[in-house]
């Protein structure tokens, strides 16, 4: 009789953690102390506090350990199965509370989540068609045989879904238009092609539910009348590709696909394609192209997927998130989905907090709910006491919201006032100690790595933006550097092809927007108030704390540092060349940066 | 797959051997394993109340293992905690007093007098 259940998070950050090495002790100590035929060993998909892992849940205590390693593993079994004594060293403890025994719904960093697109992922075994049809997997299918696709569409409908991978369409309206276009035959496809840096919220569903996309898929397919479908996964996860060919394998053999599903007539199949590494392809037209062979540039819309599609043919094409709602929707009903939410923007979201922030990881929380409570409710505030400057969402595509505006409710329209988007759910948290200028950099580097070339005022317009943003960062800034940036901004974003460059100056245009004073401080004092440009920094030896042990001198490449043994040395300006090795040489404290 | 009631079954089944993650709400019974309660057979207390507990179809009320409690003497010991009712730890708790325990207690909602060490919070 199995008396207990050990819960291993196998998300993908817990297996780069070392989760393998955990589950191999954890096998070997209980076969060595008699037990492995009472005890299961589960591998489950993410359970979201990322920053936690490796990550091992004792059911039915469903007591948590975090920071499991090979070496301590043991003491789970020897202390907590054999003797059942809970491990303190293991236990959930934040940063301020003592370690106590504390279950998943007792850890603050879980309390406040309302988990329905992730409410599998981290409880059941992702490669168990059986576990996923136990958690009334694939009875939405089976509702919606019953339904019919007008019914079905009605509902999608009626609960106001909209698109998760960021646009926020309505879902119901997209879903409708691809049954009532003319063509045939239709397909239907999934953007699994997460592109955002610091997302993996759709990497976790496909990791650690991949059933709830394909159940969606079939629905989707019954319900606008096609009976081929495709799920575009990035070439970068190669766990989640894994993970759904298995449970497409299952799904086959369990007949939830190909002929006849469940006695309906009804015939439907899924495909993988994957991706090459272009976030472009994220664009839904570039994706098409790329499933075609084609070499994934935009199309202009309308005509819009819905109409013509791959192969020209009419593609309903939703995000990975957003078919993670559907079957609930089926079973649970309208008024369940919606009550949750803001009453424009109801559901849940999921969002992948990251950055100058405590707990980091996979969140799920009501749309409304406010930055405060996402940053430091949930986030555990800022580690190190450093104050927060602002937080990034929406990706490249997004911008800074700032600390004045920490209450604001975030759903689908609330942010755009701000000048940015909510996105596909990724939240990078910053703090005193990031450049805004270097941040906004960054993102433009990306995206001007990315531009497909295909219109001018993507292809040209980023890259120019980028060599002001350089010649900034580099303390070559002139007058005029920043209304250069909006009106060439205003111009990407009104003339872009797609919504790669429409969206391109966004992190750019919103922290010239609240953070001006800090272009200003680059442009005109050649100074980065945050000691993050590098060639804006001066490093000084504060003759005070330097006690002459040469080891900056030693290290650095040109020669820069003079001084007698035991003597306070002095670093020559002109020739360093601000490379910041003296600094990390200095066991000190000596080296100033400024 | 060829029919709903077929999605049923999978369900139902599946289900049982998801049992252990599933919330119990109803109450928990918590055995003592401390080195004392081992050498005096807890393991087969554990088994004994697990299995039974599966006969009678029960799978609201958690069962978890603990250190000893100190009452080293009357080991095998249980603490029975059914939801609004005060707990109740049993003593000299071996294979055939836990079933009885599971069968009269939880399931019957009668305290067997005769096997209760206290009443009550520790």
């Amino acid at each position: 009789m199995i008396r207990n259940q050990l819960l291993i998070c196998a998300g993908g950050a817990c297996i780069t953690s070392g989760e393998k090495s955990v589950k191999d002790v954890l096998a070997e100590e209980l076969a060595r102390n008699g037990i492995q035929d009472e005890v299961q060993i589960i591998e489950t998909g993410c359970m979201g506090a990322c920053d936690l892992g490796p990550i091992v849940v004792v059911y039915p205590e469903g007591t948590f350990y975090q920071k499991v390693t090979a070496e301590n593993a043991g003491l789970i079994v020897s202390e907590h199965l054999v003797k059942g004594r809970t491990v303190p060293g293991l236990l959930y403890h934040g940063p301020t509370s003592e370690a106590r025994a504390q279950t998943s719904e007792e850890i603050p960093f879980y309390t406040r989540q309302v988990k329905r697109v992730l409410r599998n992922c981290g409880v059941i075994d992702p490669l168990s068609i059986e576990e996923y049809i136990a958690r009334d997997g694939y009875f939405g299918l089976g509702k919606a045989l019953e339904m019919g696709p007008d019914a079905i569409i009605q509902m999608v409908t009626d609960s106001g879904l909209r698109g998760r991978g960021g646009a926020g369409f309505p879902t119901g309206i997209k879903w409708k238009a691809a049954k009532d276009a003319p063509g045939s035959p239709k397909y239907v496809v999934c953007n699994g092609d997460e592109g955002d840096p610091g997302a993996f919220m759709d990497r976790s569903v496909l990791e650690g539910d991949p059933h709830s996309v394909i159940e969606a898929m079939v629905i989707a397919g019954f319900a606008i009348g096609a009976s081929t479908g495709y799920v575009y996964v990035r070439a970068e996860y190669p766990l989640a590709i894994e993970r759904l060919e298995i449970a497409l394998s299952k799904a086959r053999a369990y007949g939830f696909l190909g002929k006849n599903i469940l006695g309906s007539g009804f015939d439907f199949d899924i495909e993988i394609r994957i991706g090459a590494g272009a976030f472009v392809c994220g664009e839904e037209t570039a994706l098409l192209r790329s499933i075609e062979g084609k070499r994934g540039m935009p199309s202009i819309k309308p005509p819009f997927p819905a109409q013509a599609g791959l192969w020209g043919k009419p593609t309903l094409i939703n995000n990975v998130e957003t078919y993670a709602n559907v079957a609930q929707i089926l079973i649970n009903g309208v008024d369940w989905f919606r009550s949750v939410g803001t009453a424009k923007s109801p559901g849940t979201k999921v969002f992948a907090l990251a950055g100058k922030v405590q707990n980091t990881g996979l969140v799920e929380v009501p749309m409304g709910t406010t930055l405060r409570e996402l940053v430091f409710d949930i986030g555990g505030g800022i580690p190190g006491g450093k104050a927060f400057k602002g937080a990034q969402t929406g990706g490249p595509s997004g911008g800074i919201i700032t600390a004045d505006y920490l209450d604001m409710p975030i759903d689908f329209d609330s942010v755009k006032e701000l000048g940015t988007i909510m996105g596909s759910g990724g939240l990078i948290v910053l703090d005193e100690d990031n450049c805004m200028v270097d941040v906004a950099k960054f993102y433009l580097a990306f995206t001007v790595d990315e531009s497909c070339g295909k219109c001018t005022p993507c292809r040209e317009g980023t890259k120019q933006m980028y060599r002001i943003m350089e010649r900034i960062t580099d303390g070559k800034g002139t007058p005029g550097d920043i209304d250069r940036l909006k009106s060439l901004g205003r111009v990407i974003q009104q003339t872009s092809l797609c919504g790669l460059g429409q969206t391109a100056p966004n992190p750019v245009l919103s922290t010239i927007r609240f953070f001006e004073e800090e272009y200003r401080a680059h442009i005109e004092d050649k100074k980065c108030p945050a000691h993050v440009c590098q060639h804006l920094l001066t490093y000084s030896i504060n003759p005070d704390k330097c006690v002459g042990c040469t080891a900056c001198a030693r290290q650095c490449p040109v020669q820069a540092i003079t001084g007698q043994v035991k003597k306070p040395h002095v670093i020559d300006q002109a020739t360093c060349i601000k490379c910041g090795a003296c600094y990390e040489a200095c066991r000190f404290g000596a080296i100033r940066k400024e | 797959m060829k029919s709903l009631e077929e999605l049923k079954r999978i369900k139902e089944e599946t289900l049982k051997a998801m049992d252990l993650r599933q919330s119990k709400d109803r109450g928990k019974i918590v055995v003592a394993m401390g080195t004392c309660g081992i050498a005096a057979g807890a393991k087969d207390t554990l088994m004994a109340v697990i299995e039974e507990l599966d006969k009678a179809g029960v799978h609201d009320v958690q069962v978890v293992q603990s250190g000893c409690m100190g009452l080293c003497d009357r080991e095998p010991t249980i603490e029975v905690s059914m939801k609004d009712q005060p707990s109740i730890i049993y003593g000299d708790v071996d294979d055939a007093n836990a079933r009885r325990i599971v069968r009269e207690h939880v399931q019957g909602g009668q305290v067997v007098a005769e096997l209760v060490i206290k009443r009550g919070n520790l």
